[in-house]
C-alpha cells in the first residue's frame, strides 16, 4: 500500500507548508478568535441587556449566521466587502480587499455568533445577586460588567471558548474555496504541482490531527485547573 | 453602490441549456437535501453504535469508541473530504481504486460517506451524553429484571436517551445539512455550488447568494419546526 509512498515531497516542501501556510492559518485563527470573542461578548451583552429592540437584533444576527453554511458566508463576504469598503470611504469603484482581510472579516463576524452563545451562557452562569450587589454598591453597568461579571464569565467559559477556537482553527481550512494559501491550500498546491496527492493530503491530515488533539488535551487539563471551587 | 441589480435573472435561461437559473438553484437544493438525508442515515447508525460502545462496561469497547471520536473530530471536514475523494482510491488495491474512480456520481457517494462518518462522531458524543445523563438505577433495574446488556440498551436506555438528546441531535442534523456545502470542493453540485456557478455565469453575485441564503434559512426553519413536532409526539406522557 505504501510501497510507492514518496516522503521526499514532504521534506522538500515542509518549509513552504509551515512558514507560508501554517503562519497564515494560525494568524487568521488567532485574530478571528480575539475579534470573535470581543464582538461575541458585545452581542451577548446586547441580548441580555433588557433594553428595547437590541436583544431582538442580537438574536436575529445569531440565528441568521448560525443557519448559513460557512462556505456560503465566505463567498458572500468575498464579494460584498469590496462594495462595503467603497460605500464606507466613498470611492468611485469597489475597493480591492486582500484575501486575508476578507477572510478575517468573514471569520470574525461568523464566529462571533457562536462565541456570543458561549458568552451568554457564561454571563448567565453568574448568580443574579452579584449584578444586584454591584449596582447596590453604586457601580455603573459598564463597571459591574467589566469588574464583576465578565471576569468570572470568561473564567467559567475559558475551556469552551478554547474548544470553539480549535473548531475555528479547523474551519479556517475552508478558505481553500478562495484559493488562499493557508496550510491546506499550500499542501494542495504542492500536491497538484508534484502529482503527490496521497502524501500531501495524508500529511496535512496528520498535522491537523496532531495540533487539534494536543490542543484539546491541554484544554481538558486547563479545565481542571481553572474550575472555581464553590 | 454602483451594482446593477437584476432580480429577473432567476427567470432567464441558464447557459447550461436546461432551464432557468431558478431551476439550477432548485436542482442544487435537491442535491443538498438528498446528500444530507443519506449522510444522516450513516451518521445516526454509526454514531449510535459508537456512542453505545463508549458507555459499555468493557474497557476495550470504550477505547474503540473514544478513538473513533477523537480521529474524526480532530481532522477538518475539508481534509476528510479530500482523503475520501483523492487518497482512498489510490491506497486501495488497484482494481477497487479503478472501480471507485469510475463510479458515476462519485462526488455524491464520497460526500455521503464522508459526511456520514464525520457527523457520526458528533452523534456518538450526544448519544454517550444522553445515556450517561440517565439515572444509574435504570441500567441496574434492567439487569435486575433479567435483561441482557443488549436488551437493557434496546428497551430501557436508548429509548430514554434518544428523547433527552433530541434537541442537540436536531442541531447536529442542521450542521450536517450545512456541511454538505463543503462537498462543492470535490464537485458536488449542491446549493452553494449552484449559487456560485450562477454568479460566474451571470455576474449577478448578490441575487444568487441572496436566493441561496433565503433557501437555507427556510430549510432551517422547516427542520426546527419538524423537530419540535417530533419532540412533542415522542414525549413520555406525564413527565
Amino acid at each position: 500500500m505504501f510501497s510507492n509512498f514518496d516522503f521526499s515531497v514532504i521534506l522538500n516542501s515542509w518549509r513552504y507548508l509551515f512558514f507560508d501556510g501554517m503562519t497564515f492559518t494560525l494568524t487568521l485563527t488567532a485574530l478571528a478568535a480575539v475579534g470573535g470573542v470581543i464582538l461575541g461578548t458585545l452581542i451577548a451583552m446586547m441580548r441580555l441587556s433588557g433594553l428595547p429592540v437590541l436583544p431582538q437584533i442580537a438574536k436575529a444576527y445569531v440565528n441568521f449566521m448560525r443557519s448559513l453554511p460557512l462556505v456560503l458566508v465566505i463567498f458572500w463576504f468575498y464579494f460584498l466587502v469590496p462594495y462595503i469598503g467603497q460605500w464606507v470611504i466613498g470611492a468611485e469603484r469597489p475597493i480591492q480587499v486582500g484575501a486575508f482581510s476578507s477572510s478575517l472579516i468573514t471569520f470574525t463576524l461568523f464566529e462571533a455568533a457562536y462565541f456570543s452563545e458561549i458568552m451568554r451562557a457564561g454571563i448567565q452562569s453568574i448568580p443574579k445577586g452579584q449584578a444586584a450587589a454591584a449596582s447596590a454598591l453604586g457601580l455603573t453597568y459598564w463597571q459591574s460588567m467589566g469588574n464583576v461579571i465578565l471576569p468570572q464569565a470568561f473564567r467559567n467559559m475559558l475551556p469552551v471558548l478554547l474548544t470553539q477556537t480549535i473548531v475555528l482553527f479547523q474551519d479556517t481550512s475552508l478558505v481553500y474555496v478562495l484559493s488562499i494559501t493557508d496550510f491546506l491550500g499550500a499542501a494542495s498546491k504542492v500536491a497538484q504541482r508534484d502529482g503527490r496527492l496521497v502524501e500531501m493530503y495524508l500529511f496535512a491530515a496528520v498535522v491537523y490531527f496532531a495540533v487539534c488533539f494536543i490542543a484539546s488535551l491541554l484544554v481538558r487539563r486547563l479545565q481542571r485547573r481553572v474550575a472555581i471551587i464553590r | 453602490m454602483n451594482y446593477n441589480w437584476n432580480w429577473g435573472i432567476f427567470f432567464e435561461a441558464s447557459p447550461e441549456g436546461n432551464g432557468t437559473y431558478a431551476d439550477m438553484l432548485l436542482s442544487g437544493l435537491i442535491w443538498t437535501i438528498v446528500t444530507a438525508l443519506c449522510a444522516w442515515v450513516i451518521a445516526f447508525a454509526v454514531g449510535s453504535v459508537v456512542g453505545v460502545l463508549r458507555t459499555l462496561p468493557s474497557r476495550a469497547a470504550q477505547s474503540v469508541g473514544n478513538a473513533y471520536v477523537e480521529l474524526f473530530r480532530n481532522i477538518p471536514l475539508l481534509v476528510q473530504m479530500f482523503l475520501w475523494f483523492f487518497v482512498l482510491p489510490e491506497v486501495l488495491p488497484e482494481s477497487w481504486g479503478t472501480w471507485l474512480k469510475q463510479l458515476p456520481n462519485a462526488p455524491f457517494y464520497t460526500a455521503v460517506v464522508c459526511l456520514g462518518f464525520f457527523t457520526a462522531s458528533r452523534v456518538a458524543e450526544q448519544v454517550r451524553a444522553g445515556i450517561q445523563a440517565l439515572p444509574r438505577g435504570q441500567r441496574m433495574a434492567g439487569t435486575a429484571l433479567g435483561l441482557t446488556t443488549a436488551q437493557t440498551y434496546r428497551y430501557v436506555l436508548l429509548p430514554n436517551a434518544y428523547r433527552i438528546i433530541l434537541p442537540p441531535l436536531t442541531s447536529e442534523f442542521l450542521n450536517n445539512l450545512k456541511n454538505t456545502s463543503v462537498a462543492l470542493t470535490i464537485g458536488l453540485l449542491e446549493l452553494t455550488a449552484r449559487a456560485r456557478a450562477m454568479q460566474e455565469f451571470s455576474f449577478q453575485v448578490f441575487e444568487a447568494f441572496t436566493a441561496a441564503t433565503i433557501i437555507y434559512i427556510i430549510i432551517n426553519l422547516l427542520v426546527v419546526t419538524a423537530a419540535g413536532l417530533i419532540e412533542r409526539r415522542v414525549a413520555v406522557p406525564g413527565r
